[in-house]
């Protein structure tokens, strides 16, 4: 790890200040401390958000939960409101990455990173969600723009994000044995305009699948799932898996996901 | 050089690291003491990796699956260029392995060792004891399924019975029951209910598999002359001082380093027993070079086979120079002491004095036959095994599948072993443990892989490289059978490595049986989920899976080629 200053602002002012004088904004730093520890990544000054209290908690807002960009994993799943809103989300979060992780990854950290293969981006793909930054309200359609790029700006940070609540919805995952993060993961959430599907640990990032919303849309069941066929031409291959391994898991953890959230 | 605690080694903290050398040099230049420290992502890129065969094995049996002849064509990595022990590992600690526990009476051998681009592939726990049984319990049960007998009747049919058993590759077992191990495994982990849990598996789409492995380990390599004639440049003895105190206390010195396998309790255990003192009066010291006798360290599962040996040796020094004190003492004859429970007795009276009386006199020689009998209680010993100790035992592994992932779940394993005598069953059971945990994270999940264009290391870190998790193992059920060595003084065998050694096939057979449905006849380790996917995949289109190497009658078969 190369040397660097750190800060830690107490208002999203302050934060905004560092940051636009060149301080790399850290989340919870599940992702930068390592790459700074492999000297990846050797940011000049960090601006700790941990301290922001205008960056935190979790409320109901009409139809919509809207959740604070430093919310920890842990809160996300421990939090009853999310659990009785949105028990996928809150299940999701139980489950990322391991127990030092999600004490201290948050969910602005692992949206603003894109990590192709996080948990989250599926999660505010599928739900359709909004981004709210200090600039803007992004909607997640337009945020994601494949491996760690997003709509985000020099300066802009997230500040929350709302999700409307599906009726039904489930996230299902195959963990790489060596990162844990997804191999493949799928998030489906059936909305009464239709069903959305979020895949992510397959492509160049989190992308939600055409095929199968067309068909769980009209049928939300396995069997409807199963019989989407996956095209694994635009998928990842790697040391872990083929592309069509992964065009493969798609296909299952779709299934299993549409009967977890049918219960 | 002094090196307390060094942590685990498995290995890869025996050889001769060009840092060393370096860092050595570098210290006498300034004449100041340097540190260094290798990080992770260093360690992988440098440090020797392990295990990495291409072989090709057959097995000839008669009608009723009594094995004939087998040959074996193996393929060898060594890396870009020579580690410590490169060249002994896939060779002698390789190929004299492959009698395994059975008779077969003709046993043919073929090497090739390769120069490649990745990093030096030495001793990686078992070193070449793994390899050997992966290829031949792989190769067994595969045999026993051509003949359409279970993997614990071919093995039964060819188990060797009668001892000392000479091998038709060198070795000579002395002692071992491979029955009595396999019998209490198939017990503990409850075949009979197998087929039961098959059905139960199969109804929530799964499938399940049972693999067996009984394998047989070298330990204690020795002896040093015969290891010399084979080119080995150093010793294969061990030392061991013991120094009683004028209190009665002990410390011993022995050359074992303890990599944190527990040597401070084991050894201490062995000279509490054997001078009838508390095991708190025992102070074991190594890891000092300034301070122990030259001794040769830990790996393959000597230390108390062979450091304890050494110590052993050194007691009976002790004690006999202790009985002719306590002789004097008592005024009879040297012959007529006996020393049993930390007392010295004169044969056929009531006569007693305790050790601690006999280690005071020692040092205050005062009543004392000084024309005789040098002062003092401290003796030195160096143990040279006349051969290695055979722990052998079978190892049970039952997996489920599933279908849709590839996912393998290890659900029930069960290993017994036959360490000989064991002095620490918790430390003994913890190293069995931690055996079994390695042997199967290579089975399921471990591998270095280098990219194909570029040779660069693509697992460099732990977010490729996949090290297994508790969260990956059942509970293990394990138990021991007792066949103690023959020719060391405690009748101890060694069981750091058992686990890594015997587990690895049991894996896989269970893979294999599981997949046998789907046609797959033959799968390479690891079975990460989208391997054996592939292999279902395969299984089901092709249902007989050859493997593509060259067939051995394209070999030389050892001679040079015309």
């Amino acid at each position: 790890m190369y040397a660097f200053t750190f800060e830690r602002p107490d208002t999203l002012d302050n934060a905004l200040k560092l940051v636009a004088g060149g301080a790399k904004p850290l989340a919870g730093g599940q992702t930068l401390l390592a790459s700074m520890k492999l000297r990846l990544s050797a940011p000049e000054q960090l601006a700790d958000l941990g301290a922001c209290k205008d960056l935190t908690g979790i409320r109901k807002e009409g139809d919509a939960l809207v959740i604070g960009a430093m919310s920890r994993h842990l809160e996300v799943a421990n939090s009853a409101e999310v659990k009785s809103a949105y028990p996928a989300l809150a299940d999701l979060a139980s489950r990322i990455g391991d127990r030092q992780v999600r004490a201290m990854g948050t969910m602005g950290g692992s949206v603003a990173n894109n990590d192709p293969a996080a948990c989250y981006p599926s999660a505010v793909l599928a739900s359709g969600a909004t981004v709210i930054t200090t600039k803007r309200e992004i909607a997640a359609d337009d945020f994601f723009q494949g491996l760690f790029t997003t709509a985000l700006e020099d300066g802009e940070l997230i500040k929350a994000i709302r999700f409307p609540l599906p009726k039904k919805a489930a996230y299902e995952k195959l963990r790489q044995k060596a990162s844990h993060f997804p191999l493949v993961g799928v998030f489906v959430a059936q909305f009464d305009s239709g069903v959305r599907v979020a895949v992510t640990g397959a492509g160049n990032g989190v992308f939600r699948h055409t095929g199968l919303e067309a068909a769980l849309s009209k049928s939300f069941t396995p069997e409807s799932a199963a019989g989407v066929a996956i095209d694994d031409s635009e998928l990842n291959s790697d040391l872990h898996a083929t592309a069509a391994y992964r065009a493969n898991l798609i296909s299952v953890l779709a299934q299993r996901a549409v009967a977890k959230a049918l219960g | 050089m002094i090196a307390p605690d060094v942590g685990g080694g498995f290995g890869s903290k025996i050889y001769l690291y060009a840092e060393d050398v370096a860092l050595t040099w570098g210290s006498k230049q300034i004449n100041r003491a340097i540190k260094w420290t290798s990080d992770r992502s260093e360690a992988f890129l440098s440090d020797a990796h392990g295990r990495d065969h291409v072989s090709h094995a057959e097995m000839a049996m008669d009608k009723d699956g009594k094995f004939l002849a087998m040959r074996v064509h193996t393929d060898a990595n060594l890396g870009a260029y020579l580690s410590t022990f490169s060249t002994a590992i896939p060779t002698i600690l390789y190929a004299t392995l492959l009698a395994g526990q059975y008779t077969t009476p003709q046993i043919y051998v073929e090497v090739d060792a390769w120069f490649t681009n990745t990093a030096p592939v030495d001793a990686y726990r078992g070193a070449g004891r793994p390899e050997a049984t992966y290829l031949l319990e792989r190769l067994v049960t595969r045999c026993g399924w051509e003949l359409g007998l279970g993997q614990d009747e071919i093995r039964k049919r060819n188990f060797i019975r009668e001892w000392p058993y000479q091998t038709p590759v060198a070795l000579q077992y002395d002692i071992g029951d491979y029955e009595a191990c396999m019998t209490r495994a198939q017990e503990l982990a409850e075949v009979s209910g197998f087929a039961a849990r098959k059905a139960e598996s199969e109804k929530k789409g799964k499938l399940r598999g049972i693999g067996y492995s009984s394998y047989i380990e070298a330990c204690g390599l020795a002896p040093s002359n015969i290891a010399g004639a084979l080119g080995a440049r150093a010793g294969l003895f061990e030392a061991g001082e013991v120094r009683v105190h004028p209190t009665g206390s002990v410390t011993v010195f022995t050359g074992s380093h303890s990599h944190g396998q527990g040597h401070e309790t084991t050894f201490a255990q062995v000279v509490a027993a054997r001078l009838g003192i508390p095991v708190e009066n025992v102070d074991i010291v190594h890891g000092d070079t300034g301070r122990i006798p030259f001794g040769m360290g830990t790996y393959g599962s000597r230390s108390i086979s062979v450091g304890g040996a050494a110590i052993m040796r050194a007691l009976d020094k002790i004690e006999a120079k202790a009985k002719k004190i306590a002789a004097h003492l008592m005024e009879a004859s040297d012959a007529d002491i006996e020393f049993a429970g930390g007392e010295f007795t004169v044969k056929g009276t009531d006569k007693k004095i305790p050790f601690g009386q006999v280690a005071l006199t020692a040092y205050v020689p005062h009543n004392y036959p000084l024309d005789k009998l040098e002062p003092g209680l401290n003796e030195t010993a160096f143990y040279d095994p006349t051969n290695f100790t055979y722990p052998s035992g079978t190892y049970i592994c039952e997996v489920e599948i599933d279908k849709g992932t590839g996912e393998v779940k290890i659900d029930r394993f069960t290993a017994v072993d036959d360490f000989g005598t064991i002095i620490n069953p918790m430390i003994v059971e913890g190293q069995v443990h931690g055996g079994i945990v390695q042997g199967i994270g290579q089975a399921l999940m471990e591998n270095c892989v280098y990219d194909n264009e570029t040779g660069q290391l693509l697992t460099g870190s732990f977010m490729d490289y996949a090290m297994p998790r508790a969260e990956d193992f059942p509970n293990f059920k394990l138990d021991t059978v007792c066949t103690p060595c023959t020719h060391n003084p405690l009748g101890t065998k060694g069981c750091g490595e058992a686990g890594a050694i015997g587990s690895p096939p049991a894996v896989i057979n269970a893979v294999l049986d599981a997949l046998a449905p789907l046609g797959v006849k033959d799968f390479d380790m690891p079975a990460s989920p989208a391997r054996v996917w592939e292999a279902m995949k395969k299984g089901a289109t092709t249902p007989t899976q050859q493997p593509q190497e060259p067939s051995l009658t394209a070999s030389t078969q050892g001679r040079p080629a015309a």
